[in-house]
């Protein structure tokens, strides 16, 4: 499919110089500009975060086993789950897949040596590590207990703890996200390889650069909020507080025109990865390539949208809620489209079962469940009953957690043979997938049910009858912790102990995988170009009959 | 065991939802296997070096299929809409009642104010088989009263007033929570909610302590803080006479018209808000003089004025 001009036979040269090993000093880390590298950066920090994020809400879980308050007090039980959402959602999740994979990949999927702005994807880096150490070191510190979502007059008026403090934080590694969303829509926009048009774009690609729009649009509103919230609780502004004239209700809308499209900003991504690992897997073009960039576009405009739904008890007018009910419904008609198109990219495949397959399978399954119980939430007289309840702590764990964290996964394991040039154990790995699916359908379909008898979320102690599913859920959490931490370890033991993976181990199609593993710093050797729509796995006037699986360019090499 | 759960309906409302929720739960359920049937069916057939035929799809399926599922989930959502809605529209309608219980929430406690004055703390009586109104307000951030057995949830807002409405059907006792995260005690902000028959409602207020009106009680007010001075029929000074002013149009300033709902008695009381036309702007803000449980006193006599003209006329 692509043609190399220059050479990229790396057999020659014993130790051909790869990212990885031109410069291996710390100082060579942390001052490199290479997108590969920030990658990693990235990679490591948010594992880091990850993990804290996960002991938090491993001690929530214990504390929940059973009905009082016998683990922590009520104040430290508070502080847990507000440290657990903050980390998780701006410092494990929005950064995930586009500061990680997307990072790594996109300029290689595009055929550029590099992001656009290389200073700074590196200044976002610093950004989003010095935001989160900080609001980390906060939140251990001095406390933060009014959630992730800094309800007002709560947070400007009544929390104790340092509430201002974290939230600036959040407000700088906000300018991360917002650096990363400039500099992969430029260069999405500047640096695509001769040929390279915008529907030859694989999907991954259309998923990075939807994501980084949204990014860019929403993520400054929530650093307004943020800023409001500082002037309010440090300097007296009255903006939220009703008794001098402020509207609490007004920090709602501001938050939720946030944070819904950041909903969307820790799924897309993954949409994108599974859309990669299916058409891999399967040995098929995507089926509806076309729609599917159009339901990913759909979903970023509408996703701005919807707002409202999370305030249909909170005193909005029932005409905003109707309204803002309808639009929900309509966001999701991209999602089911997605869903049918990797069902049907199956149909008439070569299907094997590896890992990263494994992965997107649970992905599938577990944002379609997490979908359909959106729709539940989107019909307003459910939702008043449903609203503030485990209903919706599943229902979005679904999609982040069993959508996101599935596909992140999943890359992860793809990906890592380019990313490292070795492959990880495969047996390993499967088993860590299918644990992690189980372990998530146990920590998460009981809060489902728990949540329509009317448990509410955010509480430590709960009446006795709900017991036998926060049990069954703090199961499935210690399955889960052992489904999130084996890969840590097999994967570390790859890296110096893992087969060597040559270029191209899936016979993929992209181009990221026409140059050598570990790719060079400059990505390729020569300037790529690019004739054929993506995902060409086999000609488009036959089906596959025969699964050739070998790397695309031993077939189109030219002189 | 309606739905999943052996959550307790306390009224017709309650039922209803339920049977939507079911009906959507088998409506999505059916979709979720489609998917996953197609899905596990598609892998083993053709997993790899099957001998299923893999020959090339017919050019229809490309673009016919897309735009039918596209269609089909589209008009299925708009269906799923149409018909919540419907149900989200009839709920609106509020009762014609007057059988009103104040609730004020603080961190971390519910109070609530019978009609005739008896107080609560973290309990709310109510009969069955009458259409009762909870008007709300809280004293410090937002709480959420939730209401499980009624499938009922409202958020209560510091300065506002919101409202819920039921007509429970079951005698029992159920729970009452705050489900919007107020602060420490949050999971300790629960209480009961407990369904009388009304002649067991009654016996049960007429036996409580202050049960005094408390429209009886803000007419006691009204004087006491010197609203009669101005607003009484006698006075010569220019104030609004208040006979029949609750739910009425008023005219402001500039054209204007507001309705006269709590919320605006509310803001006059306390802002000195919402001028009717005609009248010079003289009336003290009451801000900072006045407690929640005085407005809603006040609230409560200035509204017991309108029912007495029309139970007169």
């Amino acid at each position: 499919m692509t043609d190399i001009t220059a050479d990229f036979a790396p057999a020659t040269a014993p130790a051909p110089t790869n990212y990885l090993n031109d410069g291996t000093t710390l100082w060579s880390w942390l001052t490199t500009t290479d997108h590969k590298r920030i990658g990693i950066l990235y990679a490591l920090s948010i594992t880091f975060f990850f993990f804290i994020g996960g002991i938090a809400i491993g001690i929530v879980r214990l504390e929940l086993l059973t009905p009082q308050a016998d683990v922590v007090g009520a104040e430290a039980y508070n502080r847990l789950f507000s440290l657990h959402g903050i980390i998780m959602v701006w410092f494990f999740l929005v950064p995930s897949i586009p500061a990680t994979l997307g990072n790594f990949l996109l300029p290689m999927m595009i055929g550029a040596p590099d992001v656009a702005f290389p200073r700074l994807n590196l200044l976002s880096w610093y950004l989003y590590v010095g935001g989160a150490l900080f609001t980390v070191y906060v939140i251990l510190a001095g406390g933060v207990d009014t959630g992730w979502t800094f309800y007002t007059p709560l947070s400007t008026n009544y929390a104790t703890g340092h509430v201002a403090a974290a939230a600036s934080g959040v407000f700088v590694a906000g300018f991360s996200t917002i650096a990363t969303g400039v500099n992969f829509v430029a260069t999405t926009h500047m640096l695509r390889a001769p040929g390279m048009t915008w529907f030859r774009l694989p999907l991954f690609v259309w998923a990075i650069y939807a994501v980084s729009l949204v990014m860019l649009l929403s993520t400054p509103v929530l650093a307004m909020t943020l800023l409001l919230i500082i002037a309010e609780r440090v300097f007296g502004m009255p903006v939220f507080d009703p008794a001098r004239g402020g509207d609490p209700v007004l920090f709602q809308h501001l938050f939720w025109f946030y944070s819904h499209p950041a909903v969307y900003i820790m799924i897309l991504p993954a949409m994108g990865v599974a859309s990669e690992l299916f058409t891999c897997f399967a040995r098929r073009r995507v089926f509806g390539y076309t729609f599917m960039v159009y339901s990913l576009l759909g979903i970023a405009v509408i996703g701005f949208m919807v707002w409202g739904h999370h305030m249909f008890v909170a005193g909005q007018s029932p005409l905003a809620s109707l309204v803002f009910s309808f639009l929900s419904f309509i966001v999701a008609v991209p999602s089911a489209i997605k869903v049918f198109n990797w069902t049907a990219t199956l149909y008439r495949g070569q299907i094997t079962f590896e890992a990263p397959m494994l992965y997107a399978m649970g992905f599938l399954a577990l944002f379609t469940l997490g979908g359909l119980t959106g729709l539940h939430l989107a019909s307003v007289p459910l939702d008043i009953h449903l609203h503030d309840t485990y209903f919706v702590i599943a229902h979005f764990h679904f999609i982040m957690v069993g959508g996101t964290v599935s596909a992140f996964l999943g890359g992860i394991h793809f990906w890592w043979p380019k990313i490292t040039g070795r492959m990880y154990p495969e047996s390993w790995a499967r088993f860590a997938a299918i644990t992690m699916f189980l372990g998530f359908l146990t920590t998460f379909l009981p809060q489902y049910v728990m949540g329509y008898g009317g448990m509410p979320r955010r509480y430590q102690i709960y009446l006795p009858e709900f017991q036998i599913y926060h049990v069954m859920s703090s199961v499935g959490a210690l399955i889960l912790a052992v489904a999130y931490i084996l890969p840590l370890l097999y994967l570390g033991w790859s890296l110096l102990h893992g087969r060597r993976a040559g270029d191209n181990p899936w016979g993929a199609s992209g181009l990221e995988w026409q140059t050598s593993s570990p790719p060079p710093k400059e990505n390729f050797h020569g300037t790529p170009r690019v004739e054929h729509a993506p995902y060409l796995y086999h000609e488009e006037t036959t089906g596959p009959d025969v699964d050739r699986r070998v790397p695309s360019q031993a077939r189109e090499e030219r002189p | 065991m309606i739905g999943f759960s052996d959550i307790a309906q306390a009224s017709q409302y309650a039922t209803s939802v339920d049977i939507k929720f079911i009906v959507l739960t088998v409506l999505s359920g059916l979709v979720a296997l489609l998917v996953f049937g197609l899905v596990i069916f598609f892998a083993m057939r053709y997993r790899r070096g099957s001998l299923a035929s893999r020959a090339p799809l017919p050019n229809w399926m490309h673009r016919d299929l897309e735009i039918g599922w596209t269609a089909a989930t589209a008009f299925t959502f708009l269906f799923i809409f149409w018909w919540m809605a419907t149900a989200e529209l009839g709920a609106l309608t509020q009762p014609n009642t007057n059988f009103e219980i104040h609730v004020e929430a603080k961190q971390w406690m519910w109070k609530a104010e019978q009609p005739n004055g008896a107080r609560e703390i973290n309990e709310i009586h109510a009969p069955s088989h009458t259409d009762v109104r909870l008007v709300m307000t809280s004293h410090d951030v937002i709480h959420s009263l939730f209401l499980p057995a009624l499938r009922l949830k409202q958020d209560v807002l510091p300065g506002r007033y919101t409202y819920l409405w039921f007509n429970a059907d079951r005698d029992g006792t159920y729970s009452l929570m705050c489900t919007q995260f107020c602060g420490t005690d949050h999971a300790r902000m629960i209480g009961k909610f407990i369904v009388l028959s009304p002649g067991e409602y009654a016996r049960w207020s007429a036996a409580q302590p202050e049960a005094d009106d408390i429209a009886r009680q803000g007419a006691a007010l009204f004087v006491s803080l010197g609203c009669a001075g101005c607003h009484a029929s006698a006075s010569r000074v220019h104030a609004p006479d208040l006979h029949g002013l609750y739910g009425s149009k008023v005219p402001l300033e500039g054209g204007d018209f507001a309705t006269a709902d709590e919320a605006y008695i509310r803001d006059c009381i306390l802002l000195n808000k919402h001028i009717p036309a005609g009248y010079p702007a003289i009336m003290p803000r009451f801000k900072g003089t006045v407690t929640e449980a005085q407005i809603t006193r006040l609230i409560a006599y200035i509204k017991s004025l309108s029912t007495a003209l029309q139970g007169a006329s």
